[in-house]
């Protein structure tokens, strides 16, 4: 396994390791080079597996000594069984998915918890632009022109709390955080969030009726 | 068995004999078994080094050049890319065992050997074998050099499909596993060509029911044979790019059937090279293992987690884009069951327009992959 250095990993990363219990089992959608998955094998005893659709990225990873499988996100979680993860990671992903709903139950599914971080569209930066400019806004976390944009849909932390909601989660921990131009470091924004966090990190799960028996906890392999 | 030019570097591991016959996963018996097999590295002392190369249908042990005490140069073998010092399979750090499949020509038992009954060729007298009978003379093999567990297995085509009937049968055994341009089960197209290619060496008149040795062998149909094998090997993008339409040696159509594209010259000089070291009876048997050949059903037998604390087997399946034998799709046929059985594994298709047999291609990517697969096992 390929050494990471800690201070390597992007900040919105940094914070999402830090929330993971030491031994658990992880999935992590859309893991890039593997950054993530590699820091939490090296430093948290995580046995992981990632997903990325970018054949080069998929082949560096596993190149690393990560388990990776390339494909679409939305397709290879479908094939899990019930809770096979403690965790599993949609970060920086969620504005890009087309049915959010429908992902969103599949990893609750497959996991005990699901953590979600997607860039905040209700940002100052952006209502500025938009209220001084009248056009379509970018920034550091949203870099792109309206026509050649990945990101499908604008969220804003206050949007994500009430579509959980809505859908049957708990909202179990919400992260705002502010992060630098790159992206490498960052702090933790406490108050007016959803006007000063660049990025909104939520650990969610699925809401249990009254009846229902809490799951059994997946002991980490 | 001619010796070749250079050094032969083949060992031969014989077992079975009478009365102790191998038991085949038909019901018959076969005995003795001899099976020869390649070594490059060192065993370590723990003796847990050890990768198994499964070679393809047509292979053979020789997959990569050996270290020549004297000066003269090892003729390089058909995994020459991956096997070597400093390569993905790194001969510096594992110990390399390949063996000559059971049914081939090429050194292991097959149609070709002396029937102990009678000391001429078996013929249509060797009984029908499978992929996991194969796997089973391996698993000898392995026993028989002290080898308790298995670092890992890898091969592509027909070898994948030892890698999972490995996983099948020894799960215990190997620590991991490399299935490469392979799939769980033949489809009806790939069935649909070996039939082509069985039928193409029985309806040579010299093939004579398989008993043809000491005599004119079946060579145009093995020929065929392998024509229509290669094609199945490429693509449509790897002929258009290879020759798309262009003449052989000539300017204009000869209006005759002496062949004037360069694909049609391309495919007549595969069957003849074919024919000088292939046996025809070998096909026949090999192809039908592999159409046999099926997991689906079997896949609850692979290690589930836990069976072994701290030591899940690991998957690495490999695919190509332009690979119409075994598709794209089957091989996440195969990720999709692994997953569901709770396996560890990757997966990464590769972007390539040789077809089935890119895997054979000096390619950075495959290298890459499971050198940095079997290095991320520690």
């Amino acid at each position: 396994m390929v050494s990471t250095d800690p201070a390597a990993l992007r900040f919105d990363l940094r914070i999402i390791a830090s929330t993971i219990e030491p031994g658990s089992h992880v999935l992590d959608l859309g893991c890039g080079n593997g950054d993530l998955l590699a820091w939490l094998a090296e430093h948290r005893q995580v046995s992981g597996t990632g997903v990325e659709q970018d054949k080069n990225k998929a082949t560096a990873c596993i190149a690393r000594g990560l388990s990776v499988l390339q494909g679409d996100l939305n397709r290879e979680v479908d094939d899990y069984p019930d809770s096979t993860f403690d965790y599993v990671i949609l970060s920086q992903t969620l504005q890009q998915v087309f049915e959010p709903a429908r992902l969103l139950s599949s990893l609750a599914r497959i996991g005990r918890r699901v953590i979600v971080s997607f860039p905040n569209f209700s940002h100052y930066s952006i209502r500025l632009q938009l209220l001084c400019n009248g056009a379509a806004p970018k920034n550091d976390q949203l870099p792109y022109s309206w026509y050649d944009t990945p990101n499908i849909r604008v969220i804003t932390l206050k949007d994500f709390r009430r579509f959980a909601r809505d859908v049957g989660y708990t909202i179990l921990r919400e992260i705002a955080i502010s992060s630098d131009r790159a992206g490498s470091e960052g702090r933790i924004v406490r108050r007016l969030t959803n006007l000063r966090a660049t990025y909104g990190i939520f650990i969610i799960e699925k809401t249990r009726r009254e009846k229902e028996q809490p799951r059994p906890h997946r002991q980490p392999l | 068995m001619t010796a070749p030019a250079a050094a032969d570097h083949r060992r031969f591991f014989t077992f079975a004999e009478a009365p102790d016959l191998l038991r085949l996963e038909s019901g018959a018996t076969l005995g003795p078994v001899t099976i020869a097999y390649e070594t490059w590295g060192e065993l370590s002392p723990g003796r847990d080094n050890a990768i198994l190369v499964a070679h393809a249908f047509s292979g053979d042990s020789h997959a990569a050049s050996h270290r020549q005490a004297d000066s003269g140069e090892d003729k390089p073998g058909w995994w020459e890319f991956m096997i070597g010092p400093g390569k993905a399979i790194d001969t510096d750090r594992y110990f390399v065992l390949c063996p000559n499949i059971l049914g081939s020509c090429m050194g292991s038992t097959g149609p070709s050997s002396p029937n102990p009954d009678d000391g001429r060729p078996y013929g249509l007298a060797f009984p029908m074998m499978t992929i996991g009978d194969m796997v089973t003379t391996q698993k000898r093999l392995v026993d028989h050099l002290g080898i308790a567990q298995l670092r890992g297995v890898i091969g592509g085509s027909v070898g994948g499909m030892q890698v999972l009937e490995w996983m099948v049968r020894y799960p215990e055994v190997v620590r991991s596993a490399v299935a490469i341009a392979t799939t769980m089960r033949h489809s009806a197209l790939a069935i649909a060509f070996n039939e082509i290619a069985r039928q193409s060496i029985m309806a040579d008149p010299n093939w004579r029911h398989g008993d043809y040795y000491g005599g004119r062998g079946p060579d145009m149909g093995l020929a065929v044979a392998r024509m229509v094998g290669h094609v199945t090997y490429l693509s449509d993008e790897a002929m258009r790019r290879k020759f798309g339409r262009k003449l052989q040696d000539k300017e204009n159509f000869s209006f005759g059937f002496d062949g004037d594209f360069q694909v049609e010259s391309y495919l007549r000089h595969q069957g003849e090279k074919f024919v000088n070291r292939f046996d025809a009876n070998s096909v026949l048997y090999i192809t039908k293992a592999a159409d046999y050949f099926d997991i689906v059903e079997r896949t609850a037998q692979l290690a589930r987690p836990g069976d072994r604390p701290g030591q899940r087997s690991r998957y690495l399946v490999v695919s190509y884009t332009s690979d119409w034998l075994y598709p794209t799709y089957q091989a996440r046929e195969l990720v999709r069951t692994l997953k569901r059985s709770g396996q560890d594994v990757s997966f990464c298709e590769i972007e390539a327009d040789c077809g089935h047999d890119a895997f054979l291609i000096p390619d950075q990517r495959l290298s890459t992959l499971v050198g940095g697969f079997f290095d991320g096992l520690d």
